[in-house]
């Protein structure tokens, strides 16, 4: 890997909740990467791992879900130890959750922003009280210059006297300010990666709008990167550099956002797509939907977990095997039979199966990477 | 609107005329009142047999009281609720006191709530939930009463063997369907859809949408949708009204108010909703109205919407403006509607 811009890679990861009722495989497998500077969107409906992942990059995976196998590679830079910048790379899923190590890590380097403000926010403590702290943890800051700070990133995060606003409790703000002084707490260390679960689904529409201008304006301010997690494909359209589509624990469709609202591949994301209504010309025909809904997780489907769903499911192969993943072109791969050139089905003979669009692609079909 | 539109048009099935809901702040000891909650403020709208009327805004703007205040589940501060009942006789249903008067009428009109979780009783099966309405009204009892919601069950598209189950048995979508066959189960003419589609997830939506609109056409019904999802709302609604603060700001069809809405409130509520194509992006160039929605108990002076307005003239801070009408039925309460030019909901050319 000599990408420099490379933030975060994540190789096969998995977690799972080891439950009376059997073993939810929240997450099974999943890889993806995020650049410096740049946006990476998660979608998919609820249900699907979306949040759990993120919790995984964080080491705050409640009990009794474990992550148990992947790598998740943060390349730091170190500048306190010199005059150069060196890179370091740590594999945050061997660090202990409860170690020093993690500690430094959450909170200053990458940071979070829940979904619901009002309970992601002690509702005893004063949000400054709640935002120094997080200062003076990971800074040799005193209370003073940390106070300081928090009334700085108040004031960037938009609320309006922040002087005054810095010794205010949660519920003495409205949703929107709450979300905001999320925001400036998870800012407050100055993160090289933020990572957003749903961050505006609680919001109406306006305050949505100001938040992701908001989130925007500060990531070209800070070069920071973003993992924006959302099932609302009008919020991704907005945001995103490139998407990331989960279903039951699995990415089965990942590329630039361009490609994946123009050129989805997977049954998933064109079934997603085409169920939302489309804002514009009034052309009112009925929505597609795709039929059933999100299997339970306790008895996923075998082989490909959308096969139930699927209307181009090939009964043999999408009930037995998973799909590999699919290189269509550089940045844009996809988990599905359709696409698989490289025949590591047991169906033999790739040129007998319905590939669209793309049929004489060069697909080099990395193979089952499970 | 003139008090008698629904005399004079017997295509309206409902009519809220000067609709206001005020929630009395009381205080200390002795439990003063010291100020109201404007939650409904001066609404006016008509609903005509088998439309869809939306009814949008952002939380807090009233669109739920107002919801509420239609099924008589709130009573008025004042105003009147004008509904036309079969036998083409007008009622005023704010002016009932008593149960036993509303009780004819809490047939007619029903509601589909938001939240499919907190909405069911955990402790009654399926059998019991959609059965309850009919037997409170004595419709059906026993067998009958089991076939009744047995082809109810399967009309919203559930399985009628899970009649025996509990509410816990299902996922969200499923339990919005026997909300929905809930308020179907009295033959209803008008369902109040509170948000209904709000907590489901995108698949699942548009199997709900669907649903609503294929029983909207079998049964004849009326739908009042509230909603705060705009694309939603442009999906099934007929016509759409836009609520700030308690006061209903612009009323007309949909594809009117969607393409040239003449409420500068309107505009930004447009101009913010997120448009599911990347290639659209109009980063910069959206109008974001500034500050926060006012306060429904210290309301600003004038027309509420002036502090964030970015047409705002000094006239808007005193004047309040009234909603009137500026043909085809366009309703719309500002002071320079029709003067301004605003953005419709494609129209990406900057106004200065």
């Amino acid at each position: 890997m000599t990408n420099k811009n490379l933030l975060l890679e994540v190789k096969g990861l998995k977690t799972y909740f080891y439950l009376d009722e059997g073993t939810v495989r929240a997450v099974d497998g999943v890889d993806f990467s995020i650049e410096r500077g740049k946006t990476l969107c998660v979608v998919g409906e609820s249900g699907c791992g979306k949040s759990v992942t993120a919790r995984s990059i964080m080491q705050i995976v409640d009990p009794p879900g474990r992550i148990i196998e992947g790598e998740m590679l943060f390349h730091r830079i170190n500048q306190d130890s010199g005059s150069s910048e060196q890179e370091e790379i740590i594999d945050l899923a061997k660090i202990n959750p409860r170690a020093e190590a993690i500690r430094k890590i959450r909170g200053k380097e990458i940071a979070m922003i829940f979904q619901e403000p009002m309970t992601s926010l002690s509702p005893v403590h004063t949000i400054g009280h709640q935002i120094s702290q997080a200062i003076t943890l990971h800074t040799t800051a005193t209370k003073a210059e940390a106070r300081e700070q928090t009334i700085d990133v108040l004031r960037l995060v938009g609320i309006p006297r922040p002087e005054t606003r810095v010794d205010t409790y949660p519920f003495q703000l409205s949703g929107g300010m709450r979300q905001r002084a999320m925001i400036a707490m998870a800012l407050s260390c100055k993160p090289s990666l933020l990572i957003a679960d749903e961050p505006t689904t609680a919001l109406d529409v306006t305050t949505q709008a100001q938040i992701i201008d908001l989130m925007i304006k500060l990531q070209q301010e800070r070069g920071m990167a973003i993992q924006f997690i959302t099932h609302d494909m009008g919020v991704v359209a907005e945001i995103a550099d490139d998407v990331v589509v989960m279903y039951l624990g699995l990415i089965v469709e990942r590329g630039p956002v361009d490609t994946i609202f123009h050129n989805p591949k997977h049954p998933y994301t064109q079934a997603l797509l085409r169920s939302i209504p489309q804002i514009g010309p009034r052309v009112r025909q009925r929505l597609e939907v795709i039929k059933g809904m999100v299997p339970d997780p306790y008895n996923r489907p075998k082989g490909c977990p959308f096969h139930p769903r699927c209307l181009k499911r090939i009964s043999g192969v999408c009930d037995q095997i998973l799909p590999p993943k699919v290189e269509l072109e550089p940045g844009h791969d996809v988990r599905c039979v359709l696409y698989d050139g490289s025949a590591s089905h047991p169906v033999e003979g790739s040129a007998s199966h319905p590939v669209e669009g793309s049929a004489s692609h060069p697909v080099e079909g990395k193979g089952g990477s499970q | 609107m003139s008090a008698s539109l629904i005399q004079a048009n017997p295509k309206i099935i409902l009519e809220v005329n000067n609709l206001r809901m005020h929630f009395p702040i009381v205080k200390g000891f002795l439990r003063r009142t010291i100020g109201h909650v404007k939650a409904v403020d001066n609404v006016n709208l008509f609903v005509q047999k088998g439309e869809t009327l939306g009814l949008v805004g952002e939380s807090g703007c009233g669109k739920t009281t107002t919801g509420r205040c239609i099924i008589r589940a709130y009573t008025p501060t004042s105003g009147e609720i004008l509904y036309r009942t079969p036998d083409d006789k007008i009622v005023d249903l704010a002016k009932l006191k008593s149960e036993g008067d509303l009780r004819p009428y809490r047939r007619d009109i029903r509601m589909i709530f938001q939240d499919p979780y907190s909405s069911l009783n955990p402790r009654m099966t399926l059998l019991q939930i959609v059965g309850d309405p009919i037997m409170a009204n004595h419709v059906a009892s026993g067998k009958e009463l089991e076939d009744r919601v047995a082809m109810l069950l399967k009309r919203v598209g559930l399985r009628p063997e899970y009649m025996r189950r509990y509410p816990h048995a299902f996922s969200g979508g499923e339990r919005q369907r026997i909300g929905i066959a809930r308020a179907l189960a009295l033959n209803p003419r008008v369902v109040i859809a509170d948000e209904s589609v709000s907590a489901l997830d995108v698949s699942v939506r548009a199997q709900i949408l669907n649903l609503l609109q294929d029983l909207q056409q079998e049964f004849g019904l009326t739908y009042l949708f509230v909603a705060h999802d705009l694309s939603v709302v442009e999906y099934i609604c007929d016509r759409v009204a836009v609520m700030y603060v308690g006061k209903l700001v612009e009323l007309a069809d949909t594809e009117t108010l969607y393409m040239r809405p003449l409420h500068p409130y309107t505009e930004a509520l447009l101009s913010a909703v997120p448009k599911p194509d990347p290639r659209l992006r109009n980063r910069g160039n959206r109008i974001i109205p500034e500050g926060e929605v006012a306060d429904p108990a210290k309301p600003p002076s004038g027309c509420y919407f002036h502090p964030r307005c970015r047409f705002a003239k000094e006239r808007c801070s005193i004047e309040e403006p009234a909603l009137r009408d500026l043909g085809n039925n366009h309703f719309v309460a500002c002071h320079f509607a029709g003067e301004l030019t605003l953005r419709g909901v494609l129209d990406k050319k900057v106004v200065a």
